[in-house]
């Protein structure tokens, strides 16, 4: 079994085998005691499989699931703990909500007494107040995914599993259910798996990244650090590939509805308003195509942001043949930028070299 | 005049609500057993399935008169369980009503399995699955999951049931008899002023009665079910 990246505090521990079909799963992992999880990868890739065998929804060949101290699984001794006695929350691609009880009714199905001084406040985080009384047949597509969240959340889990939650909705209601979910997963203390295949949702909600491939895990750790990697460029976005910063809320400009944030090593970027009081961390996410590169400042230019910074590494682009792949780094954070080699060797950047990463104000992503 | 002649007299009130107890009854006692099976068969595989299968639908295609034969010979005073459950309590069955309810009952149990598994396979299973993760046990699950969810199919299963027990004939003739005020129900007594001379009448006015009781029960369970679905999805 490899060694985990991560630390040794887990909230869950699992080594699963598992034959389907031609399809052979075989993967070890661990998910931290906190933070969002995000199993990622293609869709066949195994990430629902997985997460199914968690759930107890299957069973392996081979191997065991920990959640924390007590063993859900363990092949070897015989081991099936069922389903409903896992205490972890289950959110389905599908909301599942059953139909012949109210949406109030849904949320207090699996609730056990202590958790209902928590009912109220976790409705409100959910925006799903006004919806108590409805049945879910009259519900859209997000409303529904909300309620089926709260209904988990409400079991008091110690572990919750979200599978592809966005699936499926329209465009302006995944960006409405990714702001709840960001929102949600800040406020509660419980460790998330979030199973996608979506880098843009994962670079806005997930704090560490577990890569599957073909049944298989080829990369773990915290995403900050594996969207660093020029390696899985073209795993993690390919041509979208991004970095995320995190950065302080310091005030706002309601003028040109422009909101400042600070870096850790105290440079300011100006980006479109975020609805949030100053002193917020917020995670801002910025597209390696967004970046460019000057060697000093220019004077008369449109963009807003540069941000002294010391280039760590250069490497070709391992699927654009025109492109190389640059790592900043300034303060404790990296920034990736993507130029042209011929932009590279007309300005003879190589490593170790400041320089100005200029970025568009409007190239921010994900102001959640 | 006129409402005289309608007007129902005492045997032909005693049919309709002899037919009514003894209809009643047997629905009574085959309907949680009827559940029982048509869950197992639903929702479980098992060795003889199959097996279980076709001897519930024995009654469907045996000729009713065998039925009753074959519940005489095995509930009769002689008969294997017969004989258990006169010398235990004292309790005999043929020429009873509760032994014509029992005939019913028979015959009615492979319409109501057949509705109610149909209904119970209509459940989606990941809605059981869901419930499941959130801490239902497994009857926690059927009781709050499968049976409401299937509560459409359960009502037309009770009342094909009913209707089935309320026709019943050749079984109950067979192993409960034909006596006035205790067996004889209203497809007997019709058949019984079939047989006599100069009541062509009072038969005819049976088989209206009939017709009426059938035509009620059959929109009532119209009404019923179609309540429980607008329940089950409203404004769906």
């Amino acid at each position: 079994m490899s060694e985990s990246p991560l630390d040794s505090n887990n909230a869950l521990d699992c080594r699963l085998r598992k034959r389907l079909g031609a399809f052979d799963l075989d993967i070890s992992l661990t998910v931290p005691a906190s933070g969002v999880t995000a199993l990622f990868g293609q869709s066949g890739s195994g990430k629902t499989s997985l997460l199914r065998l968690i759930a107890g929804l299957d069973r392996p060949d081979a191997g065991y699931v920990r959640l924390g101290e007590r063993t859900l699984t363990d092949v070897a001794d015989r081991t099936h703990v069922p389903i409903h006695k896992r205490q972890l929350g289950v959110v389905f691609q599908e909301a599942r909500l059953f139909s012949h009880y109210r949406v109030r009714g849904n949320l207090a199905y699996g609730m056990p007494p202590s958790a209902r001084s928590g009912f109220d406040d976790l409705v409100t985080l959910l925006g799903i107040e006004h919806l108590l009384e409805r049945l879910p047949g009259t519900l859209s597509g997000g409303e529904a995914r909300r309620v089926a969240i709260g209904r988990a959340l409400l079991t008091q889990p110690r572990l919750l599993l979200l599978d592809e939650p966005l699936t499926g909705l329209d465009g302006e209601r995944k960006q409405e259910l990714l702001h709840y979910l960001v929102h949600l997963t800040r406020e509660i203390d419980i460790p998330v798996v979030y199973v996608s295949h979506d880098t843009a949702e994962i670079a806005a909600i997930a704090d560490h990244l577990a890569l599957v491939e073909q049944g298989r895990l080829t990369a773990h750790g915290h995403l900050d650090e594996l969207m660093m990697r020029l390696d899985l460029t073209d795993r993690l976005g390919g041509f979208d590939a991004a970095t995320r910063l995190s950065a302080r809320v310091v005030d706002h400009d309601n003028t040109y509805s422009l909101t400042r944030v600070a870096l850790d090593d105290g440079q300011t970027l100006r980006i479109p308003a975020v609805d949030q009081p100053p002193g917020t961390q917020i995670r801002l996410r910025v597209g390696v195509r967004d970046v460019a590169l000057a060697h000093a400042m220019p004077e008369g230019t449109s963009y807003r942001n540069g941000i002294t910074a010391m280039i760590e590494a250069i490497e070709p682009s391992p699927q654009e043949p025109s492109a190389n792949e640059v790592r900043l780094l300034f303060g404790q954070q990296r920034l990736r930028a993507r130029l042209t080699r011929q932009a590279c060797d007309e300005m003879q950047l190589v490593a170790g070299k400041s320089v100005v990463a200029l970025i568009r104000s409007v190239a921010f992503d994900f102001r959640s | 005049m006129l409402l005289e002649a309608i007007a129902l007299s005492d045997a032909e009130w005693q049919a309709i609500t002899l037919s009514l107890k003894i209809a009643g009854s047997a629905v009574g006692w085959i309907l949680i057993p009827g559940i029982a099976v048509a869950w197992l068969l639903a929702r479980h595989e098992f060795r003889g399935k199959s097996l279980l299968d076709g001897l519930l639908h024995l009654p469907l295609v045996l000729p009713p008169v065998v039925v009753g034969y074959l519940l005489l010979l095995s509930l009769g005073r002689n008969g294997w369980l017969g004989q258990w459950l006169y010398q235990g309590f004292g309790f005999s069955l043929p020429f009873t009503w509760q032994g014509a309810a029992v005939a019913g009952g028979v015959m009615a149990f492979p319409l109501l399995v057949r509705a109610v598994r149909l209904s119970l396979e209509a459940v989606d299973p990941k809605l059981e699955a869901a419930a499941g993760t959130l801490g239902a046990n497994r009857w926690r699950v059927l009781f709050t999951i499968t049976l409401p969810l299937a509560i459409p199919g359960l009502l037309t299963g009770t009342v094909l049931a009913f209707a089935r027990a309320l026709s019943e004939f050749g079984a109950t003739i067979t192993f409960a008899s034909n006596i006035p005020g205790e067996t004889r129900t209203l497809p007997l007594a019709l058949y019984t002023l079939i047989q006599t001379p100069g009541k062509e009448a009072a038969a005819a006015r049976l088989c209206v009665l009939s017709i009426v009781i059938a035509m009620l029960s059959l929109m009532a369970s119209e009404w019923l079910a179609r309540r429980a679905r607008q329940r089950l999805q409203e404004r769906d």
